[in-house]
């Protein structure tokens, strides 16, 4: 008998708003610990919208409100003692286009500890994050040099180096390899792969291959139409990444993946 | 094949290029005649005053019967009154630049922007005559009891109050325009708001904002209106700011509209004063392009 590890996040009927428009309908769900978790679904059934309410992203949208819980290890994220910085500290995330700062590698994988305060030998903290996100060998001659210079698969492991940079306890991607070739898309998934004894990853994808290659768990969500005609994202299914793409429960998950929606 | 090779004329593009093209020639043109006219009377000038003694004399007085034509009294004005207006400007209007970029919510920044439009279209006349009737005999003199009526600190301060808006508004477009992933990359990383505007926003804005900075300068040393109004007009060696003094811009205006009669040196001086004074707006953008440039390899 293995004893069940405690999830990292429970939300319980969380709906997410950006002003009078409902964008994400009660989502209940529980994130597990040292796994890949992988959201799937159509576009605009609110996939981003949820991943960026997991590290409170959405509070630098004007206008976007959570109501439910979330509750990270036990604390409830949106408390109101609960201090936003902290929490995209320990969560962190990587977004779809490379966001790289136009500065050098180095200073790239350093902002995060800097601006955090961390006591740290910088030197080594580098070279650590850069190894482990498979891009060492490849600016290790020349860390000075601007990250812009670099390609796009290059820039998209440094934002992950800079995102491990922080210690993170969780990191968010949200279709990391959507503007990236499969090459570099490989080298990411194996990146992901080695991450995920250390970390809980949560990751965006609208491509099924990956969803099924790289993730423990997927959750589907998709988009209904309510009476008055506005769409709603919802939570349609969740489970074992395996269960789910061999014998999905719901017509509609099933449809989504074999290609017949969306 | 043929379709390919031979396309059917294009009048319609010929005619809009050609519009377009005189559009250009007509302000190149401008620029080029007012060289040469600055440039002939610059040099018919240096042929009665030794240029040493125009760029380093220290008195000028063209209208004494012994008429010394020193323009560093100008330039000294020029400079201690653009000095005090930049630093007027800068701070404040980076400032501004700053809280509505970054801190302004989408309500405050629709009302702001405009009022500080308004602020900008105010004539300098205007502007002008606050800083001689009101900067200076209500709050100048309460600090400073033996300010002289005309005086460089009130157009000084006036003149940065008039430029602060431009160096506003330019900084927000700059600022606006460092894409939200870089902020929210930054955010992302367990950054505040402050360090993600010193650290990400300014730097990534920077070769605009130096812009800014660049135009305020020059705008500062071009200014004529408010420097004639509230300086006074008597050209002064001195960096005392509680001094009148006279700038290069309000000698141009006030010789250029007296009775000098043409071909006299007097007349000629305008000339070559106006010269000086576009050789070092030349010589601001120039550096500030540099800058620009510079600061764009280091950053994105
Ligand atoms: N900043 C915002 N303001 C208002 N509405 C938004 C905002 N961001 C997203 N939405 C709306 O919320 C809904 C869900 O958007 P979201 O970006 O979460 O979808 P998604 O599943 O990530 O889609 P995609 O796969 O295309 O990235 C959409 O209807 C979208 O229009
Ligand atoms: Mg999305």
């Amino acid at each position: 008998m293995v004893s069940m590890p405690e999830p990292v996040f429970l939300l319980d009927r969380l709906r997410v708003c950006y002003g009078d428009y409902q964008a994400l309908q009660d989502v209940s769900m529980a994130i597990d610990d040292r796994r890949i978790t992988a959201f799937i679904g159509p576009s605009g059934c609110g996939k981003s919208t949820l991943l960026r309410s997991f590290n409170r992203m959405n509070d630098l949208i004007p206008g976007a409100r959570v109501a439910g819980s979330l509750t990270y290890r036990g604390t409830d994220i949106y408390g109101a003692d609960v201090d936003p910085i902290e929490v995209r500290r320990r969560i962190g995330m990587v977004f779809q286009k490379p966001n790289v700062f136009g500065t050098s590698v180095y200073d790239n994988v350093t902002y995060g500890p800097r601006v955090n305060r961390m006591k740290v030998d910088l030197d080594d903290l580098v070279e650590e994050c850069l190894v482990r996100a498979a891009l060492w060998d490849e600016v290790k001659d020349n860390l000075r040099r601007n990250a812009l210079a670099l390609s796009g698969g290059q820039q998209q492991r440094l934002v992950i180096a800079r995102c491990i940079a922080v210690r993170p306890d969780v990191i968010l991607m949200d279709e990391p390899c959507a503007s990236l070739d499969p090459i570099a898309t490989t080298r990411i998934e194996d990146l992901m792969r080695t991450l995920a004894e250390d970390y809980t990853i949560v990751i965006v994808t609208h491509n099924m291959q990956q969803a099924a290659r790289v993730s423990d768990r997927t959750a589907f969500f998709t988009v209904e139409v309510d009476d008055a005609g506005v769409r709603h994202g919802r939570l349609i299914e969740y489970g074992a990444t395996r269960q789910m793409f061999s014998a999905p429960a719901d017509p509609r998950t099933e449809d989504y993946i074999s290609g017949r929606f969306g | 094949m043929s379709d390919l090779l031979r396309g059917r004329p294009r009048h319609a593009e010929r005619v809009i290029m050609g519009v377009l093209v005189a559009a250009a020639s007509v302000s190149i043109a401008t620029t080029i005649g007012i060289m040469a006219s600055l440039l002939v009377g610059t040099i018919a000038f240096l042929r009665e005053v030794p240029i040493v003694e125009f760029l380093l004399g220290t008195q000028w007085t063209p209208l004494f019967d012994d008429a010394q034509y020193g323009v560093l009294p100008l330039v000294s004005g020029t400079l201690v009154i653009t000095a005090i207006a930049v630093a007027v400007a800068i701070p404040l209007g980076l400032g501004s630049a700053i809280y509505l970029s970054e801190y302004a919510s989408g309500t405050v920044r629709g009302i702001l922007k405009p009022v500080l439009e308004v602020l900008a279209g105010i004539p300098t006349v205007v502007f002008g005559f606050f800083a001689l009737q009101f900067v200076t005999t209500t709050l100048l003199r309460a600090a400073f009891p033996g300010i002289e009526v005309f005086n460089a600190l009130s157009a000084g301060l006036v003149m940065g109050i008039m430029i602060m808006p431009m160096v506003a508004s330019l900084g927000e477009d700059a600022m606006s325009a460092v894409p939200s992933g870089l902020r929210d990359g930054s955010y992302a990383l367990g950054a505040s708001r402050r360090q993600t505007v010193i650290r990400v926003v300014i730097p990534a804005a920077m070769s605009g904002i130096v812009a800014a900075f660049v135009l305020a300068i020059s705008r500062a040393i071009g200014e004529t209106m408010i420097v004639t109004v509230a300086a006074g007009l008597r050209p002064r060696m001195t960096l005392n700011p509680l001094e009148g003094m006279q700038t290069m811009t309000s000698y141009i205006a006030a010789a250029g509209s007296g009775d000098l009669s043409t071909g006299s040196v007097a007349y000629q001086s305008i000339f070559a004063v106006g010269f000086l004074l576009f050789a070092m707006t030349l010589l601001m953008n120039v550096a500030g392009i540099r800058l620009v440039r510079r600061t764009r390899r280091a950053l994105p």
